[in-house]
């Protein structure tokens, strides 16, 4: 059951609800993604970080009852934090990233479908080609594995959601006080 | 029904409805929201169109299968939903120029459309390096409280912020 029928339509059905959400959001376009990088309005931090709080105490739930079974990415250093700050790059130069210009398509922005589209193929497939040589690399550079936060600090999941919770609320309250 | 023809609802009410639905994912597709390994599936398939058995070789493409899968999927379907949403609101438009954008370095369409395909290399290559994007890492990765996902994703916006600013603040 794979990549059968029936996964495949759950995954469009997804994409769609998600891609709503995303547009009713305004994430789907340049000026909030840019206005967002240039700290004016923190639309973009909001919606992501209402999704984790909701999220995390949905799945840690979830897990906890034995109803899934939670898959962290494994990842280094000279994985995560080079190529994230890559990717910073090409979020500010092309104001869109590869889930949000999905939406931006959708919305019939068409310097993301022309151009954006066609770079992010581009630069995937480039990855693709110097992979040999990176995955013996620097993408082993300071290893860490699947490691998360609560293990990392050896405490129980709900010792890290909790304050966490918390201090993304507090920071809605002074991002809505100063009114950004 | 006034909320579905709104062109934009709050930021927490979004943020919300995204959490609910990574639970859903979870729940009935085993699945964390992700979109960007469907742009390295995607370009492993052209490679394999013009150059056949050779590129689906390479060491890559046997870790992220040039195929169509439940992501590629909800890829697909975001360019669905968005539409949707833009079309019930009216707020659907071809725009070749960002107004933003515009106001700061013009409405040559050339010009953008460069800089466009510039940023997407960085981001497809970006986003491949690190293993996921502002879904995979940012939204899916955090939530599972993932170090590798909270670095990524405070990396993405440092990058995001610095070079944002050296555009606008420098260059513009």
């Amino acid at each position: 059951m794979k990549n059968g029928k029936t996964t495949l339509l759950w995954g469009l059905g997804f994409g769609i609800v998600f891609g709503f959400l995303l547009q009713k959001g305004g994430v789907t376009k340049y000026d909030v993604i840019i206005a967002q990088l240039l700290l004016e309005d923190f639309t973009v931090l909001k919606i992501m970080l209402t999704a984790v709080v909701v999220g995390s105490i949905g799945l840690f739930t979830f897990q906890q009852l034995g109803w899934i079974q939670l898959n962290p990415k494994s990842g280094s250093w000279g994985q995560n934090a080079i190529g994230g700050l890559l990717f910073g790059v090409g979020f500010a130069v092309l104001g869109y990233c590869p889930g949000t210009i999905a939406g931006a398509i959708g919305n019939g922005y068409l310097d993301a479908t022309v151009g954006g589209l066609v770079g992010i193929v581009l630069g995937s497939g480039l990855l693709a080609a110097v992979y040999p040589r990176l995955s013996v690399g620097i993408l082993t550079k300071g290893d860490f594995g699947d490691l998360t936060v609560p293990e990392l600090l050896k405490v129980n999941a709900w010792i890290v959601i909790l304050p966490l919770t918390a201090l993304i609320l507090v920071l809605f309250y002074l991002l809505e006080r100063a009114g950004v | 029904m006034n909320w579905l023809t709104a062109t934009r609802w709050s930021p927490y009410a979004v943020g919300i409805g995204i959490g609910v639905l990574s639970w859903l994912t979870w729940l009935i597709s085993s699945k964390p929201i992700g979109c960007s390994t469907s742009y390295a599936r995607t370009a492993g398939m052209i490679e394999t169109a013009i150059r056949g058995k050779q590129a689906a070789e390479k060491p890559y493409y046997q870790k992220v299968k040039p195929q169509v899968d439940w992501q590629w999927m909800l890829v697909v379907g975001m360019v669905i939903g968005a539409a949707i949403s833009a079309l019930l609101s009216g707020d659907f438009a071809l725009i070749w120029v960002p107004s933003r954008w515009a106001a700061t370095f013009g409405t040559n369409v050339g010009i953008r459309l460069i800089v466009a395909l510039i940023g997407g290399v960085f981001l497809g290559f970006g986003s491949r390096w690190a293993g996921g994007c502002t879904s995979g890492h940012g939204i899916s990765g955090t939530m599972q409280l993932a170090v590798s996902s909270w670095i990524s994703a405070i990396c993405f916006f440092i990058g995001g912020v610095v070079v944002a600013f050296l555009i606008y603040g420098l260059i513009g």
